[in-house]
């Protein structure tokens, strides 16, 4: 280990293949080093080191591909998830990883004494904002407007792709960089600009490996959680022509660096997304760690900014409560390296904002599931559940994976998405992390419920009705479940994985016998939905 | 109809039954004690940045002098540092590529998190801050707030047309979770504790 100085100078020309890298680093640990000498854990940093495999013994195991996705053809979660487990080493690493982010989030959690007064404060700034949506979106339109934005609508992907488009074709802008942006996944924006001829480029380091990779992102905050070093070393190579035998992570991160700095210099426009709009400004604040959202924002002359509409919050004192609970509940951080807050144009250039519903405002009238609209993308379900670490985000072919995705998801396609609920062990700990306290894990029983009485549930689904119905049948051992969730997840995951309920437990255990026939259960619930919901 | 009024008529029919009030925030009491500047120094380190301190009395700039003089290019926004890249004179952004060091002065830090604030009129030209090497953040002890409630009390979001919190350098850990700075923005920031002159 180097003397902990960074304040000297460094010539890092001859260093590393002409990499600017100062700190000769332990094999076994290369994360960066605080000036104090201590190991650095901040932003997704791993607690401790975790590699697919010891250095000395690196083997090439092929990365796991996600689901196959058929057209509109229910996604067989369960196949994608058995060939995940096929690959050990990346399942370990992949395990690992988001545990030790679930970790983190414990630690940072247990240290803020109001951690719950948070929660349900966001859960409650939440509701109340979703509840006069219409309001809030009608304010901040028109205070962005005074702030010399253009604003747009749109009300699917499809026309925040086409309105994008034209934005980029009244400034005759041929390329365009951009964050990290969920939204923009669910448009499927890359795919719509790259038959328009318009060059997009991510600048997220982990979005750009997925991009360069032809894959989508795997999970909401770690888009690349999913690929070892060996992975991104072989689409690095591929793609950027570095070099095939060097997985050293600073070199590969340096290479995406040096790469796309050349792009982000001349593209004709920028793009983020937005993590909360705050109508009382109708500013758009983004949370990243690698700067690359204020890169996109900053440097070119026309910037955009897409909005799912379920981002809003009043006033900008209630972004403190949720900055406070963002970072902390995703990585474990108290803040992400970033926290920007864009208002309006730079002097000379042109600011846009395009506010998305796609199929927003039809969830917002969803009883059971509009709640789901309080998500503000932490990741915190999907690194807490045994399901999502054992099978990776890839497994779900959906925009959305992990607990989070397995509710929102059927409201985009309830036929193509209609298995995913099953992914699930029901062990509750999805909702006992969730930072704005969405009911994760009773919208994930409630779907399945809708599933069944709409007859978009695969026979072989329909056995595994069964096993839920006992379980949720038997309160005593249900709250058990719950209850010992968080303390069991990791150590006992045999309750918590390969249990019947679980569609990815599928096939690995002889399930139990159902105390209970499917036909007993289905009454019993459908006459509970009758008397409350007076439905058919 | 337009999208506009399509989505809010669907909201507007869509609004979810009840009551939902919008809650008043309550003072949380502050996570740190007392000493704002060495709680503040802390947490940086913490997340990555740096705290230049001068001995007493000492040129407060002395911790940073080796970095500035061994730069090419210097971009300075403050009195207090001359630089060779004069922000007033840059027409596009993109000029900025070459910039080795960046100086500027943040509006105030954030004792809960190591944060410090700037706007358009500290970094003059926004980008300066993203592309050069290595950023510099002058910081007197007496803009120091307690936490990120009480940050966002502050005038400077609703006024400014671009406002960001920096927490330490920019970085990634999106390969196997090993922490790398100097993403995408700078490799690393560096905060001088120095009064406001």
């Amino acid at each position: 280990m180097s003397e902990p100085d960074d304040l000297r100078v460094h010539d890092g020309a001859s260093q590393r293949g002409g990499l600017i890298h100062p700190d000769v680093r332990q094999p076994s640990d290369e994360s960066e080093r605080g000036q104090d000498g201590g190991r650095l854990q901040h932003a997704e940093a791993a607690s401790q080191p975790i590699s697919a495999a010891p250095k000395a013994a690196r083997t090439r195991e092929p990365q796991p591909r996600g689901a196959k996705v058929k057209g509109n053809r229910p996604i067989d979660q369960a196949e994608a998830a058995e060939r995940f487990i096929a690959a050990p080493l990346h399942l370990k690493a992949h395990d690992e990883r988001l545990w030790d982010l679930r970790k983190k989030r414990d630690t940072v959690a247990h240290g803020i004494p109001e951690w719950e007064a948070l929660r349900e404060l966001a859960s409650q700034i939440k509701a109340h904002t979703l509840s006069n949506l219409d309001r809030y979106l009608e304010e901040f339109e028109a205070n962005a407007k005074a702030n010399g934005v253009h604003v747009h609508w749109a009300a699917d992907g499809a026309e925040h792709n086409r309105i994008v488009h034209g934005i980029l074709k009244d400034h005759g802008a041929r390329t365009l960089i951009k964050s990290k942006s969920m939204l923009t996944e669910e448009c499927g924006f890359r795919h719509y600009m790259a038959a328009q001829g318009i060059e997009i480029i991510e600048t997220d380091l982990g979005e750009r490996i997925q991009q360069l990779d032809n894959e989508d992102p795997s999970h909401v905050v770690c888009p690349a959680v999913h690929k070892t070093r060996l992975d991104v070393a072989e689409v690095f190579a591929r793609t950027l022509g570095t070099d095939p035998e060097n997985d050293d992570i600073h070199y590969l991160a340096e290479s995406q660096r040096e790469t796309t700095r050349p792009h982000i210099l001349t593209a004709d426009a920028g793009m983020t997304g937005c993590n909360f709009a705050i109508a009382e400004t109708g500013t758009v604040v983004t949370c990243t760690n690698e700067g690359n959202a204020d890169l996109s924002g900053n440097v070119p002359k026309l910037q955009i900014h897409s909005i799912g509409i379920e981002k809003l919050i009043p006033r900008i004192e209630h972004l403190g409560v949720f900055i406070r609970l963002l970072s902390r509940s995703a990585l474990g951080s108290p803040i992400t390296q970033y926290t920007s807050h864009f208002r309006g144009p730079r002097k000379g250039t042109e600011m846009h904002m395009v506010l998305v519903d796609n199929g927003r405002s039809a969830r917002l009238g969803m009883e059971e599931f509009w709640t789901s609209l309080k998500c503000i993308r932490c990741g915190a379900c999907m690194n807490t559940c045994p399901v999502y670490r054992r099978s990776g985000g890839l497994s779900y072919g959906a925009t959305y994976s992990g607990p989070i995705g397995l509710i929102i998801d059927p409201t985009f396609n309830k036929r193509k998405y209609s298995t995913l609920p099953f992914s699930s062990t029901m062990n509750g700990s999805c909702t006992n992390v969730c930072p704005v306290k969405i009911n994760i894990h009773e919208q994930i029983f409630a779907w399945r419920k809708v599933l069944a009485e709409e007859h978009e549930i695969p026979l072989v689904k329909k056995g595994m009705m069964k096993a839920a119905g006992q379980v949720l049948s038997r309160p005593a051992a249900y709250r058990a479940a719950i209850g010992a969730a968080d303390s069991a997840l990791r150590v006992l995951p045999r309750f918590a994985v390969y249990n019947p309920v679980n569609t990815w437990g599928r096939g690995r255990e002889m399930p139990h016998t159902p105390r209970q026939s499917f036909h007993a259960w289905y009454r019993q619930n459908r006459m509970k939905a009758d008397k409350t919901g007076g439905e058919a | 109809m337009s999208s506009r009024e399509a989505i809010l008529g669907a909201i507007r029919q869509n609004r979810p039954a009840g009551a939902y009030p919008l809650p008043s925030l309550p003072d949380f009491a502050p996570l740190v004690g007392p000493d704002l500047v060495a709680e503040f120094a802390d947490r940086l380190k913490r997340m990555g940045g740096r705290v230049a301190e001068a001995e007493p009395g000492r040129d407060p700039l002395a911790p940073v002098r080796e970095r500035l003089a061994a730069a090419r290019v210097v971009a300075s926004a403050v009195p207090e540092v001359q630089g060779n890249r004069d922000l007033a004179q840059v027409e596009n952004p993109a000029d900025l590529a070459d910039v080795d060091v960046a100086v500027v002065r943040a509006v105030f830090g954030v004792a809960e998190t190591g944060s410090v604030l700037f706007t358009q009129d500290e970094l003059r030209v926004n980008a300066v801050a993203y592309l050069a090497q290595h950023l510099i953040v002058l910081l007197d002890p007496q803009d120091i707030l307690v936490n990120i409630q009480a940050a966002y009390r502050r005038p400077d979001f609703a006024g400014a047309a671009y406002a960001v919190l920096h927490t330490g350098p920019s970085a990634t850990a999106d390969i196997e979770g090993v922490l790398i700075h100097g993403a995408q923005g700078v490799r690393s920031l560096t905060v001088v504790l120095m009064p406001r002159t």
